[in-house]
């Protein structure tokens, strides 16, 4: 993961200083795109800790976005706001406690059922929100406040101020980003990498393969929780599709995309694919069409996703270590 | 392949009027002493399930624009097109793009409820002045209503009272309810209760089928076993041509009645074939309304999109022509909004389907036909429900 | 309801359940071929049923039959699923299983898009043949349309026909040993670029192939290849990759499942399907007939 990182050392903090300067120059909605955009990395990178570095392929990663989306819902009163401070590490935590549950029954399976098993679950969770009046059912709800960062009556920031939303994203993403480069250095993340080449080694080796992937695991859906209660702190609204195989389908495509393995891969595929819809949807109402062909052309021609990172050979298929 | 022709021509049309527009608005923009343009926002589905309805809505939607020289209250337009596909968990951000990014004027949209919805809210937020086109969420004129925020379609709960009334006044008394599993089945079914209650009625079953599953054989055994006296649906798009099919050939249309909200019958004829003949359903249009407004739209449209008008090209029409009246009343002034909002719940608007106002929450205080299918058409019947408002439940403007 | 009525709505609703799942079986197979023998995740599986659908309906219209429209279309799919595997599908199989998902997804919105552009986006409807128009009454107020066991009647026979296939032709000989050794085949001699090739494209008419068989039941709409991908996939799964019979009966789980629960379980209807995949994956990771590995 951390090869070729000298080659570019300058990039990193090019790149920071622009993200903490760009306020200053952007918008209402550049700020709230890109927001968004940060929401989404983060919610890409959490998929990215099971795709590229344990090598779990989830197609149900959305169900843990919306237990974080719907926990901010139901914590929130009516029409007040509710306490950050409280409700944040609620909703990380229901949804690390749903990824609890839910990877003890999944990742019994792997490849191809693995990912089957998650989409089941997830379409379970969609199905149920959206019969479900207590949680406003197939047309959604609205959350009316923004959650309330005061802490003993002082608010450092305020959520519903466009600039510091933004900061908070960015610092959320840049937290993400942090502990999960610090996971993957440690010995935990060396086992999960020996999970993904070669599961029956690792446990050959003596390691408890299943306790380090319900792990892995159990800190993918926390995080994505995270990303789900920051969408739906944004614009205050929460539908069943945050559950939806569309929603758990785009973010794979992001970490795909953006090459799966390399921990700041996925962010560059959350910033590829909104802006390429952006982008073409403005030009043609036929957008489909080019960005169909453009991720095609993409698979064709970069073999390592856009982050480039992993080793051509790393690519191929070995039959000893099918991933998916 | 005459079909692929028709896609073609009706393309080119629309091509041709998007250049035309740009050619149009491009060089005003940088004239100096022009007075600023209204922009409005467009969205709608252009792709996916509701591709159909939301390019009726807009082409309609300009037709009306058109007809009064492309202006309104005398300023020029400008178009900002924003393709929703349909899917609420963007709903927010993108109706977030067309207020912040572009700042439009007017938010217009849409078809699905999810997405309106979330368009409500992001309205609501910026106090942006929003005109639903389709969606029937009962809520977005009942508990989620707001002065800025206006309906030219129809509230679910409309249709289907109107229905309920109708049988009810057959005295029929044992109904069951069929739809999908989600909000806007619900709402249509709730109103249907209520007329059909009201009449002395009862839904002594409903049967909903997980959204957008459309296998209906199960429940079409059930209904056989139920033996009810009449079946009232709830269904749109191609789960509309499925239902009304298996329904024909499962032989239930001989012994239990099949009625329902009109979208189970609109722009669905052709496909359903001899299935849907004879069929009553009930809504805000029909065809043969005899009405003069009514046929010169129908030509209109069709000369200016190619196709026959329905009542999602009516909706979109009645959008423009809401608009229309609203800003003339402010010569074009956008930001006179109390102004605006005031003529806007003013207008009687001269609509295809007859005149209707507004209720004090915004949605249509309209007549609701009673229609049989004969052919390809949806024949006008009766006035099923004589100006009929939504209850508007939980609206703080009522 | 007396009993005895009661049990004739309990075979009635069986009967649903086992003709919808043999539908579900003509667009599994194709999936769990493409996948258990070539190794490929074929998100766009869906998009082929929906161009089937589309292709029926709009040559039915042309000729007036939709015989001849079937008669018409399968070659054509023939011919583009042999043209897609020439030109994107052959470099997948080398290729780690994500990128083959991420090329799919790419094929579904292309597919989605031209279908948009070709045939627009309308609702459309195919009558159903003459012939087998009619209905056969089963009680005084419901009777079974003939086209449907004529379906049902059509997915056993295609069943039987993969099975004689697979297992007793030397083509499908070929075709499983290229699925546990691609090397060893091609060692034989044998061209297993050309095997590939001709696997995907009957994949492809498969799928096709149901969708036109399938419009006159089941419409033709926008979006419509979505819906029946999911379900596919959950098929495959649940008999175990690359097993027709194990797709045979999965597809007879789901369809009995998805009925029964309708009937039984409305309020959590939506979730039978996965409520059932879950528990088989459960009790056997690997699906029912599937080849355990990892």
């Amino acid at each position: 993961m951390t090869r070729r990182l000298s080659a570019a050392s300058l990039l990193p903090s090019l790149v920071a200083v622009a993200l903490v300067a760009f306020p200053a120059v952007a918008g209402k909605f550049y700020l709230q795109l890109s927001s968004g955009i940060m929401i989404m990395a983060i919610f890409a990178m959490s998929l990215n800790l099971l795709v590229g570095c344990t090598g779990l392929v989830s197609l149900g990663h959305a169900a843990f976005f919306g237990v974080g989306a719907y926990a901010l819902l139901l914590l929130s009163p009516q029409y007040a706001p509710a306490s950050l401070w409280l409700t944040l590490p609620a909703a990380v935590g229901a949804a690390a406690l749903a990824a609890l549950a839910i990877g003890l029954l999944v990742l019994r399976s792997s490849g191809v059922y693995f990912i089957m098993a998650t989409l089941a679950f997830a379409q379970m969770f969609f199905y149920y929100a959206n019969g479900a009046k207590w949680l406003g059912g197939s047309d959604g709800a609205y959350i009316f406040a923004k959650p309330d960062a005061a802490l003993f009556s002082v608010a450092p920031f305020k959520l519903a101020d466009n600039t510091h939303f933004y900061y908070v994203a960015l610092a959320l993403m840049a937290a993400t980003y942090g502990l999960l480069r610090l996971l993957l250095r440690a010995p935990f993340g060396r086992v999960l990498e020996g999970i993904r080449v070669n599961e029956q080694r690792m446990r050959s080796l003596g390691f408890a393969t299943f306790r380090y992937k319900l792990v892995s695991f159990v800190i993918a859906g926390g995080l994505a929780g995270l990303a789900g209660y920051l969408d739906a702190a944004q614009f205050g609204f929460v539908n069943p599709e945050l559950f939806g195989w569309r929603q758990s389908g785009t973010v794979l495509m992001m970490v795909i995309l953006g090459g799966a393995g390399a921990v700041h891969g996925p962010i560059l595929g959350a910033v590829a694919l909104v802006l390429l819809q952006e982008v073409l949807a403005d030009a043609t109402r036929h957008w489909l069409l080019p960005m169909g062909l453009f991720i095609i052309l993409a698979v064709l021609a970069l073999p390592g996703g856009l982050a480039g990172l992993r080793p051509p050979r790393a690519m191929r298929r070995r039959p000893e270590a099918r991933r998916v | 392949m005459t079909k692929a022709t028709e896609t073609a021509s009706r393309r080119r049309v629309l091509a041709g009027l998007a250049a035309g527009a740009a050619a149009g608005f491009l060089p005003a923009r940088f004239a100096i002493g022009q007075q600023a343009k209204v922009k409005l926002g467009l969205m709608l589905p252009y792709t996916g399930t509701y591709a159909a309805l939301g390019k009726n809505i807009d082409e309609a939607f300009r037709l009306a624009l058109a007809e009064k020289g492309g202006r309104l209250g005398g300023r020029e337009v400008e178009y900002v097109v924003l393709d929703d596909e349909s899917d609420p968990a963007k709903g927010a951000e993108n109706a977030n793009k067309l207020v912040s990014r572009d700042k439009v004027d007017v938010l217009i949209g849409t078809v699905h409820s999810g997405v309106a919805m979330a368009m409500v809210k992001v309205a609501t937020d910026n106090d942006s002045l929003l005109i639903i086109p389709n969606a029937g969420a009962d809520a977005a004129t009942g508990p989620a209503c707001a002065p800025n925020i206006f309906r030219t379609s129809f509230s679910n709960w409309q249709p289907g009272f109107a229905m309920g009334k109708v049988a009810a006044a057959r005295g029929q008394k044992r109904a069951v309810a069929v739809s999908w599993d989600y909000a806007a089945g619900h709402e249509s079914i709730n109103g249907f209760k209520e007329g059909f209650a009201a009449g002395g009625g009862k839904v002594e079953n409903e049967l909903l089928l997980p959204f957008p599953q459309v296998e209906f054989q199960a429940i079409l055994t059930q209904i056989a076993a139920l033996k009810p006296e009449l079946v009232y649906t709830f269904f749109a798009g191609g789960g509309a041509v499925k239902f009304v099919k298996d329904y024909a050939a499962a032989g239930l249309g001989n012994s239990v009645p099949l009625v329902g909200a009109g979208f189970l019958t609109d722009g669905t004829l052709a496909a359903q074939g001899a299935a849907a003949q004879g069929l009553e359903t009930t809504l805000h249009y029909a065809d043969g309304l005899d009405l003069p407004k009514d046929k010169a739209f129908r030509a209109a449209f069709k000369k200016a999109a190619n196709r026959e008008a329905d009542v999602y090209a009516v909706q979109g029409y009645d959008t423009g022509q809401l608009l229309v009246a609203g800003l003339a009343a402010v010569k074009g002034e956008v930001t006179a909004r109390k102004e605006l909002i005031a003529a806007m719940e003013k207008a009687e608007i001269d609509s295809p389907r007859g005149k209707f106002t507004l209720s004090k929450a915004h949605n249509p205080v309209q007549d609701i036909y009673l229609r049989k299918v004969q052919g390809l058409e949806n024949r006008y019947v009766s006035v099923a429900a004589k100006a009929l408002a939504d209850p508007a439940r939980g609206c703080k403007m009522v | 309801m007396s009993s005895s009525q009661a049990v004739l709505f309990f075979f009635i609703q069986a009967l649903n359940g086992v003709q919808l799942g043999l539908l579900l079986f003509l667009v599994a197979s194709g999936l769990t071929l493409i996948f258990g023998i070539m190794g490929v995740i074929n998100l766009a599986h869906g998009s082929f049923y929906m161009l089937g659908a589309y292709l029926a309906f709009s040559f039915a219209e042309i000729s007036g039959s939709l015989w001849l429209a079937i008669l018409i279309a399968v070659p054509l799919t023939v011919l583009l699923g042999l043209a897609l595997e020439f030109l994107l599908f052959r470099f997948l199989y080398a290729r780690d299983h994500l990128y083959q998902v991420l090329l799919t997804y790419g094929l579904i919105l292309v597919f989605e898009e031209l279908r948009s552009l070709l045939f627009g986006d309308d609702v459309h409807g195919v009558a159903v043949p003459d012939f087998l128009n009619f209905s056969i009454p089963l009680t005084d107020t419901l009777s079974y349309p003939v086209y449907r066991l004529f379906l049902s009647a059509v997915c056993l026979a295609v069943a039987g026909g993969l099975y004689l296939l697979i297992q007793r032709t030397r083509l499908g000989m070929t075709i499983r040993a290229g699925a546990v050794n691609r090397e060893m085949v091609q060692s034989l001699g044998i061209d297993i670029g050309l095997l590939y090739r001709i696997v995907f494209a009957l994949g492809v008419a498969l799928a096709a192939f149901a969708g036109m068989i399938a419009a006159p039941v089941a419409s033709v709409f926008p979006g419509m290849g979505n819906q029946i991908l999911i379900i596919s996939f959950v098929i495959v799964v649940i008999g175990g990759i690359g097993s027709i019979k194990g797709a045979f009966l999965g597809s007879l789980l789901i369809g009995l499942a998805d009925t029964f629960g309708q009937v039984y379980a409305p309020e959590t209807a939506g979730m039978t399907v996965y409520m059932l995949m879950a528990a088989v994956l459960l009790w056997r990771p690997a699906g029912l007939f599937g080849r355990a590995r990892t």
